[in-house]
């Protein structure tokens, strides 16, 4: 199936948890955050959520700034 | 340290918002450093007890992060919501935020537009209501308007955060009395944000009457960051010392400080 991770077409196998798609964008998963199509998705909840095909990610972290 | 010198940074007079005491009024935003070393001993040097920390796309790999710095120290983490330039972006990186760092506390910011970085009140205000009843604590970013001021405090924010000057310029306070309008009617703490350039602009901010500063580009544009965080450390000191001291009236014509009698006849 195709998502938009991060504002970029990717390739992931059907059934690709949030838990699973985070491991491969962020190398720590403290400070980061998910949203799917505009919803936050609850860390506790990421391992139980099933991507679908079509559906946009934003996998967010902490960074310097303000 | 002497006990004055400590009495200003905690003592009786620590810092509090939303019942939460901190052990410096230097509030520290963390972008601009060219590395993460440069910024631990910016933050050594400032004394600084919560700093911001910007929500963006994450990237594979890279070793250490400010979320690591910080929290080796024990410095609280203030996420922001810089970028946002409306209300219903706001609130999704807010509750990003939340979510990512465990804190219900966020500094917000909506942006009017890029050249002058200026909040734009409507959209802050809306933002603001939205994150009260979503139960955050919001510190607002805000323009020096009093009446602003007055409407985010009735929103229930836990402070109100004016700027000197535009974000970035280091042009110090253009409106004291502004300022002035604002903390004397606030409720909450007052916070300048954003514009300072200096030590003696920090030091004015707290001679104002303003709780705390939170600047970012004075300390980490600086030649030396580290230097200016001691500097600015030491503004702030001084200013809340000498807001609490009660500084003399400014008057027209001068008054001898040596005696008038007892003058000898030459």
């Amino acid at each position: 199936m195709m998502l938009t991770v991060n504002g970029e077409a990717r390739d992931a196998p059907a059934g690709t948890t949030v838990l699973a798609l985070v491991a491969l964008v962020a190398a720590d998963p403290r400070g980061v955050a998910v949203a799917v199509d505009g919803e936050v998705v609850p860390k506790s909840t990421w391992g139980a959520v099933a991507l679908r095909d079509g559906q946009a990610v934003e996998i967010l972290k902490a960074v310097q700034g303000g | 340290m002497s006990a004055l010198m400590n009495e200003a940074l905690i003592g009786d007079d620590p810092l509090v918002i939303d019942g939460i005491a901190l052990a410096s009024r230097l509030i520290l935003g963390t972008g601009g450093v060219p590395s993460l070393e440069v910024l631990e001993q910016a933050l050594d040097a400032s004394g600084t007890a919560m700093c911001t920390v910007s929500m963006r796309r994450a990237t594979p790999g890279g070793a250490g992060s400010v979320y690591d710095v910080l929290a080796a120290r024990g410095i609280r983490i203030l996420p922001n919501t810089a970028g946002c330039r409306t209300a219903r972006e706001a609130v999704l990186t807010a509750t990003l935020a939340r979510e990512a760092l465990g804190t219900d506390w966020v500094k917000l910011e909506v942006i009017a537009d890029d050249d002058t970085l200026l909040p734009d009140p409507l959209e802050l205000l809306d933002a603001a209501e939205q994150l009260v009843a979503a139960g955050f604590r919001v510190l607002p970013y805000t323009n020096d308007d009093p009446v602003l001021a007055r409407h985010l405090q009735r929103a229930g924010c836990v402070a109100v955060m004016p700027l000197g000057a535009p974000i970035g310029t280091g042009l110090g306070i253009l409106n004291r009395h502004n300022i002035e309008l604002i903390v004397a009617e606030a409720t909450v703490p007052v916070i300048l944000d954003a514009g300072l350039g200096t030590a003696s602009d920090a030091a004015l901010a707290m001679e104002l009457g303003c709780d705390a500063v939170l600047l970012a580009s004075a300390v980490t544009r600086a030649q030396h960051p580290a230097r200016m965080a001691a500097a600015m450390r030491a503004g702030v000191i001084a200013g809340r010392l000498a807001y609490r001291a009660g500084r003399i009236p400014m008057r027209r014509h001068a008054l001898a400080s040596s005696p008038t009698t007892g003058l000898a006849e030459l």
